[in-house]
């Protein structure tokens, strides 16, 4: 049973899978970064107080989370297939998660701009540094070894979110799960798939703390 | 001090965090090239005054200029101004992703928007005068305490502020580290910069102010010499407020006898 056409097909999901996750996560971080950086500064603690837009934002990001992401698939078909110009297949799952995706990264930008030492805000602040050169200078420089820990989780989800998709014809590992081995019986298939997805979690995991391990310079 | 050009301004200041007053009518007048040292027990509000001069904090009521522009108000661009003010923070707060030079030239280069050759030469200039050129690549972390503080005080004076603020800018340091950084401040007092500086170090005020003022309950209780001061407090409060140092003296003193 382990002829070509199946390992091709497994390469062939691994393959979809990657990018599936990667480019989700790259247009998550589009739209959740800049989201991420508006809560934290317009919070009441933060360099630009505004209730008003951070309320906005956090009703957004909240709703957005406490939709399970199964019924998130369904409900945004028709905005996929406006996008996209179909609802199934690798393409097509990436709509819905980037807008599954995108207040979770905006969640997680924003505890770790908040994590960035007040003292050294004010620091700033006294030397006339306007709100773009904080963010940029100071939020995202000091930030960043939580950023990048922050992408290294957002990864993970959104892997494990797209081999979810594969329940409705999502494409990638997940779709390959389903199809084979519940459909078909073929716990083999769907084992490997599995090593698959746990391999390929733990190398990005990987990859990912060890950028943010280099990028610290906090300790020596 | 005599009659010199008032450089800032502050007029029946008035600071209230929402439980009761911080600051209560706060008058103070500072020259050009003065040098203020505000002391007072813990809590008095010395750090909340300096941290409203530079718009850290709002006030509730009261006027602050500088230069004979009042800075308080809402249309104030703090940005401008804050240039004008260089403060020193008792947590030095380098940014520990920078090194020591880009620390320096984050204010020149991205806020006063100057020439980064010519600021790097100025920082260079700086730092061998105070003898941390070799650091100039170092990140915070792998500074000593004192290093950190000194580098900070470069870093606000680089922008060639009009007033430097000190805010209890040696409160966190191991003693031997203390005097590093009050020579490099007596050095600008001598060299005619003007100061307003929070501390608990007593002799240091004394060698470096030209005015003390004494701040207790978040009120001004006395403004003297430190001569006038230091030997003749005129009110009790001062008074005791000093015998909580000699005390400590004396039981040195006491120590070598035995």
């Amino acid at each position: 049973m382990w002829d070509n056409t199946i390992v091709k097909m497994l390469l062939e999901g691994t393959g979809a899978t990657l990018y599936m996750t990667l480019v989700s996560t790259l247009f998550g971080y589009v739209l959740g970064l800049p989201m991420g950086i508006v809560l934290a500064i317009t919070d009441k603690e933060g360099i630009k107080p505004n209730t008003f837009i951070y309320k906005i934002l956090d009703f957004i990001a909240n709703i957005v989370r406490s939709i399970p992401f199964l019924i998130l698939l369904i409900l945004v078909i028709p905005l996929t297939k406006a996008i996209v110009g179909k609802s199934y297949g690798s393409s097509a799952t990436i709509v819905p998660l980037v807008i599954a995706a995108a207040p979770f990264i905006a969640r997680m930008v924003e505890s770790s701009l908040k994590e960035v030492d007040k003292g050294v805000i004010e620091a700033a602040q006294s030397m006339g540094a306007g709100t773009f050169t904080i963010i940029w200078k100071v939020l995202l420089t000091e930030a960043r070894t939580s950023l990048l820990v922050g992408v290294t989780i957002a990864i993970g989800t959104i892997l494990g979110y797209s081999a979810m998709a594969g329940t409705v014809g999502g494409g990638g590992l997940g779709d390959i799960a389903v199809r084979y081995g519940y459909h078909r019986y073929q716990t083999d298939i769907m084992i490997v798939t599995i090593i698959i997805l746990v391999v390929l979690a733990q190398i990005l995991q990987g990859l990912g703390m060890m950028f943010s391990k280099k990028l610290d310079r906090r300790h020596v | 001090m005599k009659e010199k050009e008032k450089l800032l301004e502050i007029k029946h200041l008035h600071k209230d965090y929402g439980n009761g007053p911080v600051l209560k009518d706060v008058s103070l007048n500072v020259h050009k090239g003065e040098v203020v040292v505000i002391i007072g027990p813990s809590g008095c509000g010395k750090s909340t005054l300096l941290r409203c001069i530079n718009g850290l904090e709002q006030i509730q009521s009261g006027k602050i200029l500088l230069d004979g522009e009042v800075i308080t108000e809402n249309k104030t661009k703090w940005s401008e101004v804050r240039q004008k003010i260089g403060m020193v923070f008792q947590s030095y707060d380098l940014f520990p992703h920078m090194t020591v030079t880009d620390n320096i030239l984050l204010g020149p280069t991205k806020v006063q928007g100057r020439d980064k050759k010519e600021a790097e030469a100025e920082a260079e200039r700086i730092l061998e005068r105070i003898g941390l050129l070799d650091k100039k690549n170092a990140f915070p972390r792998q500074l000593s305490g004192g290093q950190k503080q000194r580098v900070a005080i470069v870093r606000a004076l680089i922008m060639k502020p009009e007033i430097m603020l000190f805010d209890e800018v040696t409160a966190a340091l191991d003693p031997e580290m203390v005097r590093e950084v009050l020579d490099v401040m007596l050095e600008l007092a001598k060299s005619g910069s003007t100061m307003m500086i929070v501390t608990h170090e007593m002799q240091f005020a004394r060698a470096v102010a030209d005015r003390i003022v004494f701040l207790d309950g978040g009120e001004i209780l006395e403004t003297d010499t430190p001569e006038k001061f230091f030997t003749r407090p005129k009110t009790d409060r001062a008074k005791r407020f000093l015998n909580t140092f000699s005390f400590h003296m004396e039981r040195e003193r006491g120590g070598k006898a035995i």
